[in-house]
C-alpha cells in the first residue's frame, strides 16, 4: 500500500469517528435528560448537563418503572413479539415449502398474493382489520400473534420459498421413498436445512414487531394492555401536560433491551439483514 | 412425492392460510368494498358509489399530503441511497475501526418509529429554539427537513450494510483489470462498481421508497401533521380522517383514501421494480 492511500485511510478513520460520535449523540442527550429534575427540562436546554440542582439520580426511572407500569408493557411486548415469531417460523415455513414443492394453479396464486400483501399498505386495512379482530375476540396480547401471523406472513413467506427454489429436491425425495411421511421429511429434512433462512426471517419479524405502533393500538385497549410503543405515545396523548423526565426514562428502557440484544447478537442481524434484502 | 404431499395440504397450508385469510385477505376485501359505502362500523356499510372517491380528491388536506409525501420521498431517498453508497465506499477501505462504525450505524435501525421521532422532536425543537426560530409544530418546513433527517439518521445504517455487501461481492480481478487498465479511482467506480452494484441499488431503492411513501409512526411522532395539516403524509393522513374527524361520512372517504394510496404504492414498486431490474447487468 502506498505511503499516500495510507495517509488518507487513516484520515478518513478519524472523520468517521467523529461522525460516529455525533451519530450517537441523540441518545446520549435522552440518557442526560432523563437524569433531570422535571422542572430542568425544557425545549432550549436539552443540550445542557444536568447540574448538582438539576441531577435527579434515578427518580424518572422508579417512576417510569413504578407508576407508569414499563414492565407490564416490557412483558406484554415481548410476549407478543416472542409468540408472533414463532407462529411465523413454523406455519410460514410449512406453507412455503408446500406451495414451492406442490405446482398447482393454487399454490401459484398463493405466493402471487403473498407477494402483493407486502406492499399493501397497512391503512388499506386497518379498520377492516380491527374490527375482525374485535368480532374473533382477538384483541388481547395473548392471541395477537395470530393477526400478525396472518399480516406478516407475506414477507416470511417470500423469503422461505426464495430459499426453498435453491434446495435441490433429491434429498427429499429419497427420504419419501424410504418411507418417511410429509411431515417427517419436512422436519427431518427441510427445517435443518432452513435455520440460516429462519434466523433471518426472525430477525427481520421480530424487529417490525417488537416496534410496531399502530397495529397493537388499533386492536388492543390501551387502558387494558400497552406495549412499550403505545405507553411512550400514551405519555405524549394524554392529560395535557406532559412528564418529560419519566418519559425520558421511558425511552431509555425502550432502547435499552435492544441495544443490548443488539451487541450480543450483531453478526446475526447483520447477516439477516442482507439475507433479507438479497432475497426480497 | 407431489402427490403424497398434496394429501397434507391441511396440515401445511391450513394454520397460515386461516390466518392470512383473517389478517389479510378478507379485511383487504372488505375494505376494498367499504370504500364505496357510507359507514361507521363494517356492519352498517350503506352502497354510495364513487362519491368517496370524488370526496376524497377534493379534500384539500389529502392532496397537499400527495405533494407533501412525493417530496419527501425524492429527497429521502436521494439522501438516504447517497449517505448509505458514501459510508459503504468509505467502510470498504481498509481502514481501522470498520467494525465499530459498522455497529454504529446501524444501530438506530432498531429503535421504533414511535421513539425515533420523539427524540428528534426533542433535538430539533432544541436547535430551533436556540437558532430562535419556530418550532417544529408550527414550520411546515422545519417539520418537513426534521423528518428526511430523522429517515437519514435510521435508514443510511440499513442501506450501507446492503451496499457493504454488494461492493464486498464484486470480485477483485474486475478492479485489479480496471486499474491495470489505467482507469482512475472515480472511473473505476463509475464504470465497474457501478453497474455490479445494481442489484443493490435495486433493492435498496425498491426498500427507501416503500417505506417513506408508507411512513407513518415517525410522522406522527415527529409533528402530528401541525400545524394545520401542513406536514401530514398520506398515511398519517388517512389515519387521521379514520380517528380524528366526526361526522358519518369520514370513514368512508378515509377508505377511498387507502384504496388511492394502495394503487399508489402498488403502481411505484412495480413501476420501480421493472425500471432498475432493466439495468442490471449479468456477472
Amino acid at each position: 500500500m502506498s505511503k499516500e492511500r495510507h495517509f488518507s485511510n487513516r484520515l478518513w478513520s478519524i472523520v468517521m469517528t467523529v461522525i460516529s460520535v455525533l451519530y450517537m449523540y441523540p441518545i446520549f442527550m435522552v440518557l442526560i435528560n432523563s437524569l433531570k429534575v422535571e422542572s430542568a427540562i425544557s425545549t432550549s436546554t436539552a443540550f445542557e448537563l444536568p447540574t448538582a440542582e438539576t441531577f435527579a439520580g434515578l427518580e424518572n426511572y422508579e417512576n417510569a418503572i413504578g407508576t407508569q407500569g414499563f414492565l407490564m408493557s416490557l412483558f406484554y411486548t415481548t410476549f407478543i413479539t416472542v409468540t408472533s415469531v414463532l407462529a411465523i417460523l413454523i406455519f410460514c415455513s410449512m406453507f412455503a415449502w408446500y406451495i414451492t414443492r406442490v405446482h398447482t394453479k393454487v399454490t401459484k396464486a398463493l405466493y402471487m398474493l403473498c407477494a402483493f400483501s407486502m406492499v399493501v399498505p397497512f391503512q388499506m386495512v386497518m379498520f377492516t382489520l380491527s374490527s375482525m379482530a374485535d368480532t374473533l375476540k382477538l384483541n388481547t396480547p395473548w392471541v395477537l400473534w395470530v393477526i400478525y401471523l396472518g399480516f406478516g406472513a407475506g414477507l416470511a413467506v417470500f423469503m422461505f420459498c426464495g430459499f426453498m427454489r435453491s434446495v435441490p429436491i433429491d434429498m427429499e425425495e429419497a427420504s419419501m421413498i424410504d418411507g418417511c411421511n410429509p411431515l417427517q421429511t419436512y422436519f427431518h429434512i427441510v427445517l435443518p436445512l432452513l435455520r440460516p433462512t429462519m434466523v433471518s426471517v426472525a430477525i427481520l419479524e421480530a424487529m417490525w414487531i417488537w416496534n410496531d405502533y399502530l397495529l397493537p393500538t388499533l386492536i388492543l385497549d390501551i387502558n387494558k394492555y400497552r406495549t412499550i410503543s403505545m405507553l411512550i405515545q400514551f405519555f405524549r396523548g394524554s392529560y395535557g401536560r406532559v412528564e418529560m423526565g419519566p418519559m425520558m426514562a421511558c425511552i431509555m428502557l425502550a432502547i435499552l433491551p435492544i441495544i443490548i440484544i443488539y451487541l450480543i447478537g450483531q453478526k446475526y442481524i447483520i447477516k439477516g439483514v442482507v439475507a433479507g434484502a438479497v432475497k426480497g | 412425492m407431489e402427490k403424497a404431499i398434496k394429501k397434507y395440504w391441511p396440515i401445511f397450508l391450513l394454520p397460515t392460510l386461516a390466518a392470512f385469510l383473517i389478517g389479510f385477505i378478507i379485511p383487504f376485501l372488505q375494505g376494498v368494498y367499504l370504500a364505496f359505502c357510507q359507514f361507521t362500523t363494517v356492519r352498517d356499510a350503506a352502497f354510495m358509489g364513487l362519491s368517496n372517491f370524488s370526496r376524497a380528491l377534493s379534500d384539500t388536506t389529502f392532496t397537499h399530503a400527495f405533494w407533501y409525501n412525493c417530496a419527501f420521498v425524492a429527497v429521502s431517498t436521494l439522501a438516504i441511497n447517497l449517505g448509505g453508497l458514501a459510508v459503504a465506499l468509505i467502510l470498504t477501505r481498509a481502514i481501522k475501526g470498520t467494525n465499530i462504525f459498522r455497529t454504529v450505524f446501524f444501530m438506530p435501525n432498531l429503535i421504533g418509529g414511535i421513539v425515533l421521532g420523539y427524540i428528534w422532536q426533542i433535538l430539533l425543537n432544541c436547535v430551533l429554539s436556540l437558532l430562535e426560530r419556530p418550532l417544529l409544530a408550527l414550520d411546515p418546513t422545519a417539520g418537513f427537513w426534521g423528518l428526511v433527517i430523522l429517515m437519514c439518521w435510521q435508514q443510511i445504517g440499513y442501506m450501507m450494510i446492503i451496499y457493504i455487501a454488494g461492493l464486498q461481492s464484486i470480485p477483485d480481478t474486475l478492479i485489479e483489470a480496471a486499474e491495470i487498465d489505467g482507469a482512475t479511482p472515480w472511473q473505476t467506480f463509475i464504470k465497474v462498481k457501478l453497474p455490479m452494484l445494481m442489484p443493490s441499488i435495486t433493492i435498496c431503492l425498491f426498500l427507501t421508497i416503500t417505506n417513506s411513501f408508507k411512513l407513518f409512526d415517525q410522522n406522527m411522532a415527529l409533528t402530528g401533521g401541525q400545524p394545520a395539516h401542513q406536514s401530514e403524509l398520506l398515511a398519517y393522513n388517512i389515519y387521521y380522517t379514520f380517528y380524528g374527524r366526526s361526522g358519518p361520512q369520514w370513514r368512508g372517504i378515509g377508505q377511498a383514501k387507502a384504496v388511492i394510496f394502495c394503487i399508489i404504492v402498488v403502481a411505484i414498486s412495480l413501476i420501480q421494480l421493472k425500471v432498475t431490474r432493466e439495468k442490471e447487468v449479468q456477472q
